[in-house]
């Protein structure tokens, strides 16, 4: 890490001497997530949720190495060998409901750490990479995830397959031979499963790959902390260990309690009845939902609901389908803009008042009722009120972002962390570059930022 | 400021197109269009709440009661067996149901499963070992269907899993037999059709299957009465048990972990408050 003030590794031992000349393993480790990491003070407890993403990917890659061990990825003994895992393998059921609640528990912190991100606006520069990186991680995340529901190869998981690889019939021209490159066949089937499970497997490590980019791209600028105000002096920081280590300590025990009484008590609750039955396909389920934490963007999938024609003449410029492909593709592109989008030289939502109320009374309504409505049948009044929520998203960020942060007169910033924390400075000869607003703070912190280890 | 302007328009064309081709025509026909068609068997759709008292398993504390899985057993083997097959639960998990090896083995002796001659090679029948699976009795699919009005009979194993609150959902079903209201049912023009038997706990209300189970149908060895709800009751039990035969033994590990992680996360608050003591602002 960059700052002049942070602690150097000094290895104690002969041995530990000897691998820093070798191997700084440990000194990468150091500089890393230990003392030589400064960290602002006064992260409160939303700052949490990387460190817990980063160990429930790490709860899905153990615990799904395992299963594999014991899965087959053929069509005709796929559920078989998952019931075989939850009634023979010693502990399967335990790893298979660790395994299903902990893509569930994955998608809740990440969640928590993209909303995080809105409302400190965490992708503001100089931070941008680590943003973008983010929503590649989600990315990849949702594909992997996707994948690994079809593994089990029951009702949902099948239909799942079928009505996921569908969309891509919506491309004009290409897109029916493209879901039959995709599946292997004209339907799921073996060549699909296989490829899914084959793909399932591969992509958590691209994951680890993406997160450690993720990971590199934050120690060049550093965290972001809730006043939004740049670091400026060694009183506004902490080194990582041992103090955010402590506090991730006592976060990481919170969401086990939870993670574990979702496994123990309710291991089904977050899934699906009909996955259960084992695919069939010859028989369409009542309802085909995907896993919950698609909702939103299922939701927004299914709102558009009628071609976009010239009116009167019958002429089909977009069919339906394919502008709730865009749609729903766009509703995620678009945080890839959202740096640019917002252009608010504050960062903490907590000194704009205009942007706060939207976020509370706007996005976050309107995010658990897309969430809501993903999962409900697609009848009225479903369908319009998806339809009033998904436009509001798409209004939130490509237009009222940008018009608050043209006209909105934010609160006066704390002049530094020290100050925000202890209610004085006690560091005035601190340099006074940092602009008060705190907009180009990153590149004007100090001279002391440099390219990470 | 492009991308501002970009992301404006792009935002209002979103909006414009979702609101006026299928936020408007959609609303206009739900106010002025036909009312969606209620299907007839609406009416007589009950949902179903399940045993009164509940089960012994119910609750994170519940447990089996293995008396009533046995039972429940026999309803499975006298009843649901002559159509149902369990594929995925093997005589040897009897023994959770307090049966030793030799019962067991005796037990597993009483079914046939399908085998190959070791002389000729050809496909038979021999008794079963505790290794083997509940048999379907039907040699596939096609056989299964052509016995029963083109239903096929589903496999139990996971029956209680593979619906909404299944065992409730079992017992509800089993007990859900009977005729429609004759007066409401000549009101809507609703009729069972042919072949399928009305149950007011079956999301159609017209199922293929014939109601299975009649008072006294079996003998209980604990002389419990065999009442319908009582044979419900019991293999609803006992399908759950066979859908899951890990639940009392994953919520008592539960219970080890949770206090486990109690304990450690108390532990973790409390090193994380004295590591930032120091830290808190002091009075000077």
């Amino acid at each position: 890490m960059s700052f002049a003030w942070a602690k150097q590794y000094e290895p104690q031992s002969a041995f530990t001497k000897w691998l820093d000349e070798k191997l700084p393993l440990p000194r990468l480790v150091y500089n890393a997530v230990g003392a030589g990491y400064p960290v602002p003070r006064n992260l409160n407890y939303m700052w949490n949720f990387g460190v817990l993403a980063g160990f429930f990917l790490v709860v899905q890659i153990i615990t799904g190495v395992v299963l594999a061990m014991h899965y087959a990825a053929n069509g005709l003994v796929a559920f078989a060998t998952v019931e075989h895992i939850m009634r023979d393998v010693n502990y399967g059921w335990m790893l298979r409901y660790a395994h299903a609640n902990g893509a569930s528990f994955f998608f809740i912190v990440i969640y928590m750490h993209i909303f995080r991100g809105f409302f400190y606006s965490s992708y503001k520069a100089p931070r941008e990479m680590i943003w973008l990186l983010g929503v590649v991680i989600f990315l990849l995340m949702m594909a992997t995830a996707f994948m690994g529901y079809v593994l089990p190869w029951g009702q949902m998981s099948f239909w799942g397959a079928q009505v996921i690889t569908g969309l891509f019939t919506a491309i004009p021209l290409v897109g029916e031979p493209l879901q039959v490159w995709l599946l292997g066949g004209f339907a799921p089937d073996n060549a699909a499963l296989n490829r899914f499970f084959s793909l399932h497997f591969l992509l958590p490590f691209v994951i680890a790959g993406v997160v450690i980019l993720h990971i590199w791209a934050l120690h060049i600028p550093g965290s972001s902390n809730p006043t939004g105000v740049e670091v400026k002096q060694e009183s506004d920081t902490v080194p990582f260990h041992p103090y955010y280590t402590a506090k991730d300590g006592f976060g990481l025990g919170v969401i086990l309690i939870l993670f574990t009484a979702m496994v123990f008590f309710l291991p089904n609750a977050l899934g699906h009845p009909d996955n259960y039955i084992e695919a069939n396909p010859l028989s369409t389920p009542a309802l085909i939902v995907p896993e919950w934490y698609f909702y939103p963007f299922y939701a927004i999938l299914r709102a558009f609901t009628g071609d976009l024609t010239i009116p009167f003449t019958g002429i089909v410029l977009i069919p339906a389908k394919l502008l709730g492909v865009i749609a729903m593709f766009g509703s995620i592109l678009v945080w890839f803009i959202l740096p640019w989008l917002d252009k608010s030289p504050v960062r903490s939502g907590h000194y704009r008042p205009l942007f706060r109320k939207f976020f509370w009374f706007g996005l976050i309504p309107t995010m658990a009722a897309l969430f809501y409505l993903g999962g409900a049948h697609a009848e009225e009044p479903y369908i319009m009120l998806s339809q009033i929520f998904t436009a509001y998203y798409f209004l939130h960020f490509l237009v009222i972002l940008p018009i608050i942060s043209q006209i909105e007169v934010p609160k006066p910033l704390p002049f530094s962390i020290t100050e925000a924390v202890l209610g004085k400075d006690a560091a005035p000869e601190a340099p006074r570059t940092g602009s008060v607003d705190g907009g180009d703070a990153g590149t004007a912190t100090d001279g002391a930022l440099q390219p990470a280890e | 400021m492009t991308i501002r302007l970009g992301g404006i328009i792009a935002g209002l064309a979103i909006t414009l197109v979702l609101v006026l081709w299928s936020l408007l025509p959609g609303a206009y026909n739900y106010a002025f269009g036909p009312a969606p068609e209620k299907q007839p068997s609406s009416y007589f759709y009950e949902h179903g709440e399940g045993p009164a008292g509940g089960f012994a398993f119910d609750g994170a504390f519940g447990k089996w009661d293995v008396a009533q899985l046995q039972r429940g057993y026999q309803v499975y083997k006298e009843v649901c067996s002559a159509c149902h097959s369990m594929k995925f639960v093997a005589f040897r998990n009897l023994k959770q149901l307090g049966y030793t090896d030799a019962e067991v083995d005796a037990e597993a002796a009483t079914w046939t499963v399908p085998g190959i001659d070791p002389a000729t090679g050809e496909t038979t029948t021999r008794p079963g070992e505790p290794t083997d699976a509940f048999p379907s009795p039907y040699p596939n699919a096609i056989a299964a269907a052509a016995a029963n009005n083109n239903a096929i009979p589903p496999d139990l194993s996971l029956m209680t899993k593979a619906r909404h609150d299944g065992s409730n959902y079992v017992y509800d079903l089993l007990t859900g037999y009977g005729e429609p209201d004759p007066a409401k049912a000549a009101k809507v023009g609703f009729e069972t059709p042919d072949g399928l038997y009305f149950n007011k706990h079956f999301h159609n209300v017209n199922i293929a299957m014939p109601p299975p189970l009649s008072d006294g149908q079996v003998t209980f060895a604990d002389g419990t009465e065999s009442t319908v709800p009582q044979m419900s009751k019991d293999v609803a039990a006992f399908l759950t048990w066979t859908a899951e035969p890990s639940l009392v033994e994953r919520r008592q590990t539960g219970w080890f972990v949770l206090g486990f992680l109690l304990f450690a996360t108390a532990l973790a608050f409390l090193s994380y408050k004295q590591i930032w003591a120091g830290l808190k602002p002091k009075k000077s």
